[in-house]
């Protein structure tokens, strides 16, 4: 009997956090389409124009924008955040692991107003004096955010390397593979899944941020031709001017959360039919 | 001349209605509606004003400088709040000025320019001057700083400076002055825009078209980038309206302005 009712009660807690996302999206679907089917799906997400105060909504450069801000932070988080994993996971001894692990989650509890401040303040000069350019750009934005992105890619990756089990490492050993050798043939194939998900995981953290990014990507509405120039992705678009929206302006910013939320929606389908595929 | 009779009886109640202003039921409570750059300040004075008279209740609305002067012209709002002045078919309405500000440009404090023009700042903001050399500045190229769609000291800029031209598309965007500020204090290359009040030691501050911003040419408006924010009533104002009125252009309110960086237009 106490069993049942606690069943019950939990499956309600689960539920209503599938009911909050249903919600959600709900109130963003009716909020955002009209404005879409308004002006035509094909004009909103493929003009360059945005100056939804005279009436033109078009999104493109945000859409290329996050798509490039979150690429270049995946490939700089990724790599260095997988490397970082290989590292604690095969070669590192093990008290400086009982050190470095604690570090890395701190990471993850800095909030991102600080990742932006400092990116800001260090970052952007930086570029600017180094490489030319107003500094605010693809790659200040890349950079930020593929340090952010670290804590998730080293945890997630960690615990999947960590998993594979000693025997198939031994096995590997025995035969005269080298440490190398057994991590990159053996322990890496078999731990894909798990980094997998790190990566998927971290590409939702990149795309889905805000903050950070809006006080280095510089904000400008154009599709970014180099590394160097400024960018508005998505989320920043959203944020940016939320605060004075009234009317179609402010439907037009639900619109994007539209696109953003279906972006990320097929991102994470896509990833999940290849975990799936391959392992 | 019955029928003069007539229609001037038809017409009296019209006549008598748009004499008088808006008809209102409730006393104790007053809308305000219209410019975004305001809409802070009126918030703030409505907090205030509130405090010292329990039970009023002031309600601060945005919309714009334009959504403002209809809605008070509609008897939608009891008073209208404006960054920008009354066009002659706007007359109809009473004004107040509350406070003066002025738009400064800003350029970093290495800078050698010292004065720019309305047609030059047309073109460095729309992107037809790129480089500072073009301004007698540094063979440099011009980094423009704009504000965010929709936020009223953009919309004030936009319509002294660009007259329907559109903002160069690789200029940045900041949603604050103070992120513009920041900006400019780092950057040799950037120039942006950010309200009077704001303007500090870290960045210098350009003459338009030879006169440079200050207090004084700001209230005798030869600053050309000076604005009135305006408090508009349809009619004259009913007592709540009159009393907030007589609190904000009060040496207290003033006062509050000034301490957020307005220029009081009552000295």
């Amino acid at each position: 009997m106490r069993e049942k009712l606690f069943e019950k009660i939990l499956l309600l807690c689960a539920l209503s956090a599938v009911t909050a996302l249903f919600l959600i999206a709900l109130f963003i679907f009716y909020e955002g389409l009209p404005l879409i089917f308004r002006i035509g799906p094909a004009n909103f997400l493929f003009s360059s124009n945005w100056a939804p105060t005279r009436g033109h909504f078009g999104i493109l450069p945000m859409i290329v924008g996050s798509l490039q801000v979150t690429v270049l932070a995946l490939i700089l988080g990724g790599t260095l955040g997988l490397a970082c994993a290989m590292f604690l996971a095969e070669f590192a001894p093990r008290w400086s692991v009982r050190i470095l692990k604690p570090l890395i989650e701190l990471l993850a509890g800095i909030p991102s107003v600080v990742y932006g401040f400092i990116g800001v303040l260090v970052l952007v000069p930086l570029i600017r004096r180094t490489l030319g350019g107003p500094g605010f750009s693809v790659l200040a934005a890349g950079i930020i955010l593929g340090i952010m992105i670290l804590p998730t890619v080293i945890a997630i990756s960690l615990d999947a390397l960590n998993a594979v089990p000693l025997s198939y490492k031994e096995g590997s050993l025995a035969v005269g593979a080298t440490r190398w050798q057994t991590l990159y043939r053996l322990t890496l194939p078999a731990a894909k899944s798990g980094i997998i998900a790190s990566l998927i995981l971290a590409m939702g953290r990149a795309i889905g941020e805000t903050m950070a990014v809006i006080m280095v990507a510089g904000n400008a509405l154009i599709i970014p031709k180099s590394p160097l120039e400024p960018v508005r992705t998505l989320t920043s678009n959203i944020a940016l001017e939320m605060g004075y929206a009234s009317g179609t302006h402010q439907e037009a910013l639900f619109a994007t959360g539209v696109v953003l939320f279906i972006i990320v929606a097929l991102l994470n389908t896509f990833a999940l039919l290849a975990l799936r595929k391959k392992v | 001349m019955r029928n003069f009779i007539t229609i001037l009886f038809a017409l009296f109640p019209v006549i008598f209605i748009s004499f008088a202003g808006c008809r209102r039921s409730a006393e104790t409570s007053l809308t305000i509606a219209g410019s975004t750059s305001v809409q802070p300040f009126a918030e703030l004075l409505a907090e205030l004003y509130m405090q010292q008279h329990p039970g009023v209740e002031i309600n601060v609305q945005g919309g714009g400088s334009s959504a403002g002067i209809r809605a008070v012209q509609n008897c939608i709002c009891d008073i209208g709040m404006s960054s920008r002045p009354l066009t002659p078919e706007e007359q109809n309405l009473q004004q107040w000025t509350i406070a003066l500000d002025g738009i400064v440009l800003i350029v970093h404090k290495h800078n050698p320019v010292r004065n720019i023009t309305l047609e030059q700042l047309q073109d460095v903001f729309s992107g037809k001057i790129r480089n500072w050399r073009a301004l007698g500045g540094p063979d440099q190229k011009i980094t423009v700083i704009t504000r965010e769609e929709g936020s009223g000291t953009r919309g004030c800029f936009e319509e002294i400076v660009m007259h329907g031209a559109h903002f160069a598309a690789d200029a940045l965007v900041q949603d604050s002055n103070g992120a513009v500020r920041e900006i400019v204090a780092s950057d040799p290359s950037a120039i942006g825009y950010i309200s009077f009040g704001l303007v500090d030691e870290r960045v210098s501050a350009l003459a338009v078209n030879g006169i440079t911003p200050s207090e004084s040419t700001i209230v005798a408006h030869t600053y050309p980038l000076a604005r009135r924010f305006l408090f508009l009533t349809n009619g004259e104002p009913d007592a709540l309206a009159r009393s907030f009125l007589d609190f904000v252009l009060s040496p207290e309110g003033q006062k509050t302005l000034a301490d957020e960086g307005l220029i009081k237009a009552v000295p």
